[in-house]
């Protein structure tokens, strides 16, 4: 059992938190906004009522619930081991958080940081410990996915590897190695794909449902790009391709307006209801 | 109650899916258009609509199979409540 610190309580904080503590791991799950633990701990209880219904094990919410402290604070770090970073994809608030965690946590906590597109290396160098400092990029949802990218930075030790590698052994997660580059393997193609088939919307080429349904029933995916933009968030695309375009400086990267539009305008997807599809909300 | 409870759920499936029509009886699983994320808004709906907390042993697809089979489901819940 690891004491691991989640900071972040969207849709990758709380995934994570729920797969740590179904696991056994002791967590403590940080959120600079109290709403967003309400709503954390409500949808990780439902998730889990909902586990046998859906195919899965059947899984006492209670006793995972049990698990997890939550709070607005960083000083709830300061007994950690590993720290799990989930926070919005923005460079400003990443860079100001690990320089606030490099303080909380004990000199030997691991950081871990579940970034969508930005280099390990750059994260490691934010703090006073880039040997300890590791990219895992998660896949959403958490509990249901058997794998991730698994991303060291420039100074990463192997000490940090083996402590990483081992956390997610025990939540049965395939950790597939991969070297530091904006976007590492998987979202150097998928924010390309879920841009341009915005682009394609916002072309008026075709609505929505229709792109999906090309995906869907001609390449046979379970889920076409745009309902993975509503899962994902399509904030959260937006932010990982305007990532990807200030690292390469490729205008290749360009973020379709379309985006900017839906996120300024709060269609951020599932999470808030609305997306390029409409959803039942929590609330 | 149970005719009420039938024609929210029907109102809230076919908002969602207007080109798909089924009957009461029919299993809306095996029309293919129910997936996962469906059956959780499902359950989160029929929560709240009906002012109903569904235990652990109702949380099985067998109870949401249907528009009437949800609609027991709210029947019991809701008379468990009462009585
Ligand atoms: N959504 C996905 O599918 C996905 C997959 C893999 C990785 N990621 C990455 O994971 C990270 C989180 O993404 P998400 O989808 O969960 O985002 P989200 O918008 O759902 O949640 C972000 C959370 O971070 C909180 N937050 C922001 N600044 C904070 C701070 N300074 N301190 C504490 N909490 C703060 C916000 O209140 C919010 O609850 C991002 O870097 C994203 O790129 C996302």
């Amino acid at each position: 059992m690891t004491n691991v610190g989640v900071v972040g309580a969207g849709v990758m904080g709380t995934g994570v938190a729920q797969d740590l503590a179904h696991h056994g791991h002791r967590v403590v799950l940080v959120d600079n906004n109290a709403d967003a633990l309400d709503e954390a701990l409500a949808k990780i209880e439902l998730d889990c009522r909902m586990s046998r219904m859906l195919g899965g094990p059947a899984i006492d919410a209670e006793a995972v619930l049990a698990q997890i402290t939550v709070g607005t604070s960083l000083d709830l770090l300061a007994e950690t081991e590993v720290v799990i970073e989930n926070i919005t994809e923005n460079w400003d608030l990443k860079s100001a958080l690990y320089k606030q965690m490099d303080v909380a946590c004990k000199a030997d906590t691991v950081f871990v940081a579940n970034t969508s597109a930005i280099p390990i290396t750059k994260i490691g160098a934010l703090t006073s410990r880039p040997d300890k400092v590791m990219g895992v990029h998660f896949m959403n949802p958490v509990p249901m996915k058997t794998a991730c990218e698994f991303i060291p930075g420039y100074h990463t030790s192997e000490q940090t590897k083996d402590t990483v590698r081992a956390l997610l052994d025990s939540i049965g997660k395939k950790a597939i190695p991969v070297n530091d580059a904006s976007g590492f393997v998987s979202n150097r193609v998928l924010m390309l794909t879920v841009n341009e088939a915005a682009f394609l919307v916002h072309e008026g080429v075709a609505d929505a449902k229709t792109v999906d349904e090309v995906f869907r029933s001609c390449f046979g995916h379970p889920m076409g790009p745009l309902e993975t933009a509503d899962l994902i968030g399509v904030d959260t695309i937006l932010y990982s391709v305007e990532v990807l375009y200030e690292q390469f400086n490729d205008s290749k990267y360009r973020p379709c307006p379309l985006l900017k539009k839906m996120t300024d305008a709060g269609l951020h997807g599932r999470k808030s209801g609305k997306g390029f599809y409409t959803y039942q909300s929590m609330g | 109650m149970s005719n009420d409870a039938r024609t929210e759920i029907r109102t809230f499936i076919t908002t969602k899916f207007p080109d798909v029509t089924f009957s009461d009886e029919e299993d809306i699983f095996a029309l293919g258009f129910v997936n996962s994320l469906f059956a959780m808004e499902l359950v989160m709906f029929i929560e709240k609509a009906f002012g109903t907390r569904i235990p652990n042993e109702e949380l099985h697809l067998g109870n949401f199979r249907s528009v009437a089979l949800m609609a027991d489901l709210v029947a019991r819940q809701t008379s468990a409540a009462v009585g």
